[in-house]
């Protein structure tokens, strides 16, 4: 071939595939690198020019230099076409381990539609039934919060290599599918406050302080709780179920023997998802408190939506806001960190992850009275 | 990596506070197929886990093409992981993911391809298991078996030189057995990939293996290496008992 350029040695890390046609015989002039990583020719391109009435299809690889599963891809398109025009493939002067590797690639295939109806039930495999001593456990969740912490840090370096489609699968998952229930549950624990109070508050004849009391409770402390509590039973439960199945299926040692850390991939678009989705739940709660209380308020005293609305607006001022919004990140964190870290050090077996699912709900909402009780006490403290 | 040749030197494994197996010590060649066998409960996996960095090793070295893997530090760990393929027993497959994208995601990190050619590829190394078409379809829509080929597919995404196999053949039918033994030859004939499998299956050692180790549980160590048909004929006991599942074939008295 004349253009073939007279320093071949330049022309190496690129594949090269041209077609002849004589006597209605196609031949396919392999030359070049083929490999995954060189350039390569548009392999459609290439298929079209295939002449409507070819009579067989004939290979030349005298200077294909290196080659890789990219010639095979090459090699399955052709095979296609002849499949589909019937037109017989003469594979005579391919590499011999190409050749063998397209006959394994078109060698007997499953029928797709075979068994799409087919369901596997047992999605935990039985791995192992041992128990793993509780001195183990606390050394694997201090190991899971150095590497947590590393992970955390690489967002800083912007080496964190999370995709953004988890986080946003994340984010709809802890943020929007959780406001019917904490609406619900915020609205009643808002009626059973004003409810409570009222009662008392009628003895002398000052209902509508009913707004003070059911705007202080809920802004302060039980908008923030209640989110807690509701996401560590639906949201933190699911993340130890889930991290903990996938540790038992051994997912998690599938990504890291692909260098592909899980507590980034994994971990980190969760624990976002839930930190950032906490304090707009809370303020989400706070507001449906506010309305519960109202429906009690207007429903049994009588009071209008602007006094109620007033008093509540006047009695509340913003650091007591933000003294609940700042609460409930750090129950974020909790929740979060709590659901990932008894889902990552999990046991081996589908017992484990029932085991770490309950742990996960009862950790989280023994931690979260903690550090509400430590709030208090530092609240106190600076007289917020 | 130069070449995918194993070296395992002095190696103790185990977890904490007891070893599973002592003084292990074998080579295994370019583009060999090197079996694993013992008792169940003998440490193989622990074996295998140690071999590709899941869990650390009590002592000794196990190295790669003449490098030092298992005291490495981490970023040189894991260009070494880079050329390995990894194909758990139950498939491990990522369960949130179709077929095609657990294919895709190896593909997507660690090179700089379209699109377009990932998703070529994807077909490529589906068609090679026998899987092709089923790139839509989730881990848990297949069979056990669809799944182990789905997740040999997933470790030779970026064309691995060596790649390691937990009981291939565990809770398989014997003809899908065969068919993955099949398939784990084949693909070692023309990859060239150096095969280290962990099996106790009798039929699967006889057909893959050009060499085999045996892991004793009672010596807590290996008790034999080499070709298991002449391992048969000669050397330990233990193993030709093994071998022969349970009866040793050259002793008169039958000691089941
Ligand atoms: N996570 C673990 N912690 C402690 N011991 C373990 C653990 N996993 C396995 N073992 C023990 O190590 C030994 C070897 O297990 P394993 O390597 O799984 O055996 P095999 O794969 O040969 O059946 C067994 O005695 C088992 O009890
Ligand atoms: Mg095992």
């Amino acid at each position: 071939m004349e253009n073939l350029p007279a320093n071949s040695k330049e022309n190496l890390s690129t594949a090269n595939a041209q077609i002849e046609i004589a006597d209605e015989v196609a031949l396919v002039r392999i030359s070049g690198d083929w490999l995954v990583s060189s350039k390569r020719p548009d392999f459609g391109a290439i298929i079209g020019e295939f002449p409507a009435k070819t009579r067989e299809i004939k290979f030349d690889c005298s200077s294909l230099a290196k080659f890789d599963s990219s010639l095979i891809c090459f090699l399955l398109k052709i095979y296609d076409f002849s499949i589909e025009k019937k037109t017989p493939l003469n594979l005579a002067s391919l590499p011999e381990s190409a050749v063998s590797l397209l006959n394994l690639a078109t060698a007997v295939n499953l029928k797709t539609n075979e068994s799409r109806n087919y369901r596997n039930k047992n999605i935990f495999h039985e791995v192992g039934t041992h128990t793993i001593s509780s001195l183990q456990k606390v050394k694997e969740q201090l190991a899971f919060l150095g590497e947590f912490t590393i992970a955390f840090f690489n967002i800083f370096r912007l080496r964190s290599k999370f995709m953004a489609s988890d986080l946003m699968k994340a984010i709809q998952r802890s943020g929007p599918n959780a406001l019917l229930i904490v609406s619900l549950i915020s609205f009643l624990v808002g009626l059973i406050l004003a409810f409570v109070g009222a009662i008392q508050l009628s003895k002398f004849g000052s209902t509508i302080y009913i707004a003070d009391l059911v705007g202080l409770a809920m802004v302060r402390e039980m908008g923030a709780i209640m989110v807690a509590i509701v996401m560590a039973g639906r949201t933190g439960a699911a993340f130890a179920a889930e991290l903990g199945s996938m540790k038992v299926n051994e997912e998690i040692s599938a990504y890291r023997t692909f260098g592909i850390s899980p507590m980034e991939f994994l971990v980190l678009p969760r624990m976002i998802a839930l930190v950032l989705m906490f304090p707009l739940l809370t303020i989400f709660a706070d507001l449906m408190g506010i309305i519960g209380g109202f429906a009690i308020a207007w429903g049994m005293f009588d009071i209008n939506y602007e006094s109620y609305l007033s008093h509540t607006a006047n009695f509340l001022n913003l650091t007591q806001c933000l003294a609940g919004i700042g609460k409930s990140v750090v129950f974020g964190v909790i929740v979060a960190m709590v659901g990932c870290m008894k889902g990552m050090t999990c046991g081996d077996s589908a017992e484990d992850v029932g085991l770490a699912t309950t742990s996960s709900v009862v950790t989280s909402i023994t931690l979260i009275v903690v550090a509400d009780a430590i709030f208090a006490v530092l609240f106190n403290i600076f007289g917020i | 990596m130069s070449s995918q040749k194993i070296t395992v030197e002095n190696l103790s494994i185990g977890y904490e506070d007891y070893a599973v197996m002592n003084n292990l010590n074998f080579e295994v060649e370019n583009g060999e197929i090197f079996v694993v066998m013992g008792a169940s409960g003998c440490g193989k996996s622990t074996l295998l886990r140690t071999m590709i960095g899941l869990q650390d090793a009590l002592s000794g070295s196990i190295s790669y093409g003449g490098k030092n893997f298992n005291n490495a530090p981490e970023d040189e760990k894991s260009e070494m992981l880079r050329y390995f393929g990894v194909l758990y027993q139950g498939g491990a497959l990522w369960s949130a993911m179709t077929l095609e994208e657990n294919i895709a995601l190896p593909l997507r990190r660690f090179t700089k391809l379209s699109e377009n050619d990932i998703k070529e590829l994807v077909n490529l190394k589906l068609a090679l298991v026998g899987l092709r078409g089923f790139g839509s379809f989730y881990p848990s829509e297949i069979s056990g078996g669809m799944r182990k080929r789905a997740g040999l597919a997933r470790a030779i995404a970026l064309d691995p030189k060596i790649l390691f196999f937990d009981e291939p053949s565990a809770g398989l039918d014997p003809v899908s057995s065969r068919r993955l033994d099949e398939l784990i030859l084949q693909m070692r004939d023309s990859t060239g990939a150096t095969v280290v499998i962990v099996t106790h299956e009798l039929a699967s050692i006889f057909t893959v293996a050009d060499r085999a180790i045996y892991l004793d549980n009672k010596t807590r160590t290996q008790t034999a290496i080499g070709n298991p048909k002449e391992l048969l004929k000669s050397g330990n006991a233990d193993v030709r008992t093994f071998l022969n599942r349970g009866v040793d074939p050259l002793s008169t008295e039958n000691k089941l």
